[in-house]
């Protein structure tokens, strides 16, 4: 007993990944955080879609369920799990069986490697970046076997146009990556590296973020994966896989229920995935703003407070909200509501304050922060981006996209030769 | 990996063959994974379960299943069958009984953390002349295939 307590106790000093120090149980704790962390953000960025979407067509959204509608994607969960679900008659059904499964295993698996501090990932491979790239080029067969078990024309021509476009895209999502991993070699050893961690640490080191390196070069690659990171996770105005005018919804048509949701819950958390590798790649990972120019005890304090006043921020909306409602009796339930919901994001807000704990979360909170303003730029694609049509889609990605990465890896790589030898000589 | 590669063969329909044969490309890369290479896991994943098979079934899906279904799936040729089984079989008991005197002992411990950059320096450093030799063949391949598939140029 007491070597098991001990086992435990001592990963809490180490200042490695669980999957580095070779503690299991940490790793499976991490393991569990992530998963339950996603599936949390993926409810939250239905209900926020749903909201800010409305709000953008002048629109209110969810209201009904619960104060402004906070409760609707809890509602739609348990509607979908109650569904009853159908396989077609046609359907191949081995197939038709394994194709969520597959699209689900490959959006979260890339997860064991996002860094979302430099202690808090489930593990660091030496392969990061390409495990990442691999696992997540596996969920295009899983949309190419939903789309072909289905065994029904709009799947079927979903699922082809989903893979030509998946396939095409992550080419010039690969040079761009090979760009930025370009960049970390840039120091004395003159090795790179592909582990996502050492590459927010080659960002610290080289006291710049890759989007602004060897500039304008480093913005275009990130522009680059930018473009390509919404095609690849099928979303508008690249959502030409699942256009709901021409295709009713695509690959998943003949899906319902549970298995419906689990497509749905695998969109949302391989954008989650891409979101991330842009923030780890160009945006500094983890790092908060500054972390050499605004450097010193007095700045880390300054900094240690933001995931608090964050939350504060947040419960004092909802306070706001709360004494906007309608005083009507029949708004009394959901007023009280909102008014504890903004209690309990508070009393959040109040405990990241405590030092130990503002000190563990704050390279969760940065790297959070900025995967949070991706979400919200694919929310705005959404909502203003009219779709492209498919010969565009394709244009732009062999005939801009394509050949701009290739020049910018090309660039990249001679400036990083040239550079060292005019400013040291 | 074996399963995989005998589904591969016996499935009447293409699309569950081509599936076994990803089942199988991705159990080999579990196998460079034991072998601590990472690298060459990775890019296994990434080309070949990711991209090519990924053309592959997109090809098959859009050819005729039916006819397929009712070919068949075996040719018997017995007695180049059983020769080219028992050579195999041979070569393979002979390997194991004389193991030992073929490979060295006592492989060097491999360090995984360096593999990536070993790879790099030995494919541009060592083997740099053969490594641009294969990639101006793929070139090649590409604009034949180019040249072949389009009408006007």
């Amino acid at each position: 007993m007491h070597e098991i307590i001990q086992y435990i106790s001592s990963y809490l000093t180490s200042d490695k990944t669980p999957g580095a120090a070779g503690n299991m149980f940490w790793a499976l704790v991490y393991i569990m955080l992530v998963f339950g962390g996603l599936s949390v953000a993926v409810i939250a960025m239905n209900w926020l879609e749903r909201k800010i979407l409305a709000h953008m067509q002048v629109r209110l959204g969810p209201m009904r369920v619960g104060p402004h509608g906070l409760l609707q994607p809890i509602a739609d969960a348990i509607k979908l799990l109650l569904k009853e679900d159908i396989m077609p008659a046609e359907a191949d059904g081995f197939v038709f069986w394994m194709a969520p499964l597959l699209v689900v295993l490959s959006a979260f698996t890339v997860f064991v490697v996002v860094p979302f501090g430099p202690t808090h990932a489930v593990t660091d491979m030496n392969i990061g970046i390409l495990f990442m790239l691999g696992v997540s080029s596996l969920s295009v067969l899983g949309i190419v076997m939903a789309g072909w078990a289905s065994n029904s024309h709009y799947p079927l021509i979903g699922a082809l146009r989903s893979s030509a476009q998946m396939v095409s895209y992550e080419v010039a999502m690969g040079l761009a990556v090979v760009s930025a991993i370009l960049m970390t070699s840039l120091n004395a050893e003159g090795t790179g590296t592909l582990s996502m961690i050492g590459i927010v640490q080659a960002q610290f080191a080289q006291q710049e973020w890759f989007v602004f390196k060897f500039f304008p070069l480093g913005l275009i690659a990130f522009f680059i994966f930018a473009v390509a990171m919404v095609a690849e996770t099928n979303r508008a105005p690249f959502d030409l896989a699942e256009a709901e005018s021409e295709l009713t919804a695509g690959f998943h048509t003949e899906y319902s229920g549970f298995r419906w949701s689990l497509f749905f819950l695998a969109e949302y958390s391989a954008m989650i995935a891409v979101s991330s590798i842009a923030v780890t790649l160009w945006l500094g990972g983890w790092l908060r703003p500054f972390p050499n120019w605004l450097s010193g005890t007095t700045w880390d304090q300054i900094f240690n407070l933001f995931p608090g006043a964050t939350f504060l921020f947040f419960a004092a909306i909802c306070f706001f909200n709360t004494a906007r409602m309608p005083k009507h009796p029949l708004f009394r339930v959901q007023t009280i509501g909102l008014a504890v919901f903004g209690i309990v994001l508070a009393l959040i807000g109040l405990v990241l304050f405590y030092p130990p704990v503002s000190l563990r979360v704050q390279d969760i909170f940065w790297f959070a922060a900025k995967v949070a303003a991706f979400m919200y730029l694919y929310i705005w694609y959404r909502g203003t981006f009219p779709r492209y049509r498919f010969d565009q889609l394709m244009q732009i990605g062999w005939k801009v996209l394509l050949p701009m990465g290739l020049g910018v890896l090309i660039l990249t790589a001679s400036v990083a030769l040239i550079q060292p030898m005019i400013w040291h000589p | 990996m074996v399963i995989g590669g005998i589904m591969v063969i016996t499935r009447k329909n293409p699309v569950h063959s081509a599936l076994a044969l990803i089942a199988t490309l991705l159990a080999q890369a579990s196998v460079y994974l034991m072998l601590y290479a990472p690298f060459v896991a990775g890019v296994q994943v990434i080309l070949y379960a990711g991209g090519i098979m990924v053309l592959f079934l997109f090809v098959i899906m859009l050819v005729s299943i039916d006819r397929s279904m009712k070919e068949r799936t075996f040719n018997s040729q017995r007695v180049v069958g059983v020769i080219a089984a028992t050579a195999l079989g041979g070569l393979f008991i002979a390997v194991y009984v004389n193991g030992k005197n073929i490979f060295p002992e006592g492989v060097p411990a491999i360090v995984e953390g360096d593999n990536t950059q070993n790879v790099a320096s030995l494919l541009y450093g060592q083997y740099m002349f053969s490594f641009e030799i294969a990639s101006l063949l793929l070139l090649v391949a590409i604009i034949g295939a180019v040249v072949m598939a389009k009408k006007r140029i």
